[in-house]
C-alpha cells in the first residue's frame, strides 16, 4: 500500500470518527430498541423522543352522539432538546358540522408535551418515557367549536414492548410489538359555562405486527420492498372521567385498525375510525398520516438534538 | 377535499428532491435467508442492506449453539457494493447458527440485529 494510499485512508478513518462522536445521540433517535423499530403510531402518543413531524394528519371523526361531525387537520412536531428530553408541539384545524346546521371552522387548543425518555432497553426490545401534556386555554375557538376555556395538566407514561425475545419456536409471535400509553388529565378549572370538568383517566394501546421485524430478523418470506415494510396495526384509547361526573357522562374511545408503510425518510399511515360506544359517536370515519423523519432528513442540522447544534 | 390533495402532492414534491439513499441502514435479505435451512454448510454469509454502510463501524459474527464463533473474522464491505456485508466460515456441522450484525449506514444511524439459519436440515 502506498504511502498517499495509507494517508488518504487514515484521513477518512478520523473524519468518519469525527461525525460519528458528533452525531452519535442523532443517530439513537426514531423508535429504536434494539433490533426493533416503533413507527409513530397515529393515535397513541410514542415512547420515545424524537425529531419527526408529522404534516398533516387528517381526520374525518365518525358523527357524534349528537350527530356533528368534526373534519381535522392536525401539525404536531417532535423535537429532541437533549438526547434523552424532547418537546412535541401541535394545533389542528377543525371544521364543525353540527346536525342540521352550518359549518364553523377554526383553531383547536394548542397542545405541547414536555418529554423525557426514562429507559430503552435493547435485548428486550422495551422503551419508557414520561411525559407532561398541556392543552392551553383559550387558544382555540371557544363558543363555536367547543375548544376549552381551561387548561389540562395530562402526566403520562408512555411505553413500548417487542416481543423479540419470545422462544425462537414462536417464531411468527416475535413480530409482534405494544405501544401504549396511560396518564391522567387534570383540568385547571372544575366547571366552564356551569359543566363540570372531570379529572380523566387516559388510556391508549397499539398492537402492531412488523413485517420488517419478520423479514430482517426472523424469518424471510420473500417479501421486498414496498410490502416488506408494511407494519399492520389496531390502536385504541379510552378517556374515563374519575371524578365531578356528570349524569350520562362515561367512558367515550375509538378502535382504529390501519397500516403504517414506514421509509427510509418517512411513513405514511391509514386507519379506519370507530367508535367503541354509543357515548363516542356511531358510524366510522378515517385518518391518513403522513409523518416525516427529520433526523434522517437532515442528520446533520435540524435534525440534531437542539443542545448538539453548537 | 381538493385542497388536502393539493397538500400531499406538494409534499411528495418536496420528498422527491430529498437526496438519495436510505437513512438507517435495514437488513434487507441475505445468504443464507433469514430463518432458511440450508442442506451443507455455506463458505460464506452474505448480508445485503438497505443503505451504504461505514466500514470502519459495521460488523457481523456467526455463533453456533454454545455460543462459539464460527466464522473467519474477516468481516468486509465489498468495495464494488458499500451496502452488503460479508464474513467467511469455518465448515460447519448440522445445527443452528445465528448471525448478528451491528452496522453504521454512511450517514451515521446504527442499527443492529441477529438471525438464525441452520445448517444440514434443507
Amino acid at each position: 500500500m502506498s504511502a498517499a494510499i495509507l494517508e488518504a485512508r487514515v484521513q477518512s478513518a478520523l473524519a468518519t470518527t469525527i461525525i460519528l462522536l458528533f452525531a452519535n445521540s442523532t443517530a439513537l433517535a426514531h423508535g429504536f430498541a434494539g433490533q426493533r423499530f416503533f413507527p409513530a403510531t397515529i393515535l397513541t402518543d410514542d415512547p420515545f423522543v424524537a425529531d419527526e413531524i408529522s404534516l398533516p394528519q387528517v381526520s374525518v371523526n365518525p358523527p357524534g352522539p349528537d350527530g356533528a361531525r368534526a373534519t381535522d387537520i392536525q401539525i404536531d412536531l417532535s423535537k429532541r432538546i437533549t438526547p434523552d428530553t424532547g418537546l412535541i408541539i401541535g394545533d389542528q384545524g377543525q371544521r364543525l358540522k353540527p346536525s342540521g346546521l352550518p359549518a364553523v371552522t377554526g383553531l383547536g387548543p394548542l397542545h405541547t408535551e414536555g418529554q423525557y425518555q426514562l429507559f430503552i432497553n435493547g435485548p428486550h426490545e422495551v422503551l419508557g418515557l414520561l411525559g407532561l401534556n398541556v392543552t392551553w386555554a383559550h387558544t382555540g375557538r371557544v363558543q363555536a367549536l367547543g375548544a376549552p376555556d381551561f387548561t389540562t395538566l395530562s402526566p403520562t407514561f408512555n411505553f413500548g414492548k417487542g416481543f423479540g425475545d419470545l422462544p425462537r419456536s414462536l417464531p411468527y409471535l416475535r413480530p409482534i410489538a405494544i405501544t401504549g400509553n396511560l396518564g391522567f388529565g387534570f383540568p385547571t378549572k372544575t366547571e366552564s359555562a356551569g359543566v363540570p370538568n372531570p379529572t380523566t383517566f387516559n388510556y391508549g394501546f397499539a398492537f402492531e405486527y412488523s413485517l420488517s421485524y419478520l423479514v430482517c430478523c426472523v424469518k424471510d418470506i420473500g417479501l421486498r420492498s414496498p410490502f416488506s415494510q408494511l407494519i399492520p396495526l389496531v390502536e385504541v384509547a379510552f378517556t374515563t372521567p374519575i371524578n365531578r361526573i356528570t349524569p350520562g357522562v362515561t367512558t367515550t374511545g375509538t378502535i382504529q385498525p390501519g397500516i403504517i408503510w414506514a421509509g427510509p425518510y418517512f411513513q405514511i399511515g391509514a386507519e379506519a375510525i370507530l367508535p367503541a360506544n354509543h357515548a363516542t359517536g356511531h358510524g366510522f370515519g378515517g385518518v391518513v398520516q403522513l409523518h416525516f423523519y427529520l433526523d434522517d432528513l437532515f442528520p446533520r442540522s435540524i435534525g440534531k438534538p437542539i443542545s448538539e447544534w453548537w | 377535499m381538493r385542497r388536502i390533495m393539493m397538500v400531499f402532492a406538494a409534499l411528495a414534491a418536496v420528498i422527491g428532491v430529498v437526496p438519495a439513499g436510505w437513512a438507517h441502514a435495514f437488513l434487507d435479505h441475505a445468504s443464507p435467508a433469514v430463518g432458511s435451512s440450508v442442506p451443507t454448510s455455506p463458505p460464506v454469509i452474505t448480508l445485503w442492506f438497505t443503505q451504504d454502510l461505514e466500514p470502519a463501524f459495521s460488523n457481523v459474527t456467526v455463533t453456533d449453539e454454545a455460543g462459539q464463533t464460527v466464522d473467519l473474522g474477516n468481516a468486509h464491505i465489498p468495495q464494488d457494493n458499500p451496502a452488503e456485508l460479508q464474513i467467511g466460515l469455518k465448515a460447519l456441522p448440522a445445527g443452528t447458527y445465528t448471525v448478528s450484525w451491528h452496522v453504521v449506514s454512511v450517514d451515521t444511524h446504527p442499527t443492529e440485529g441477529t438471525f438464525t439459519f441452520e445448517v444440514g436440515h434443507g
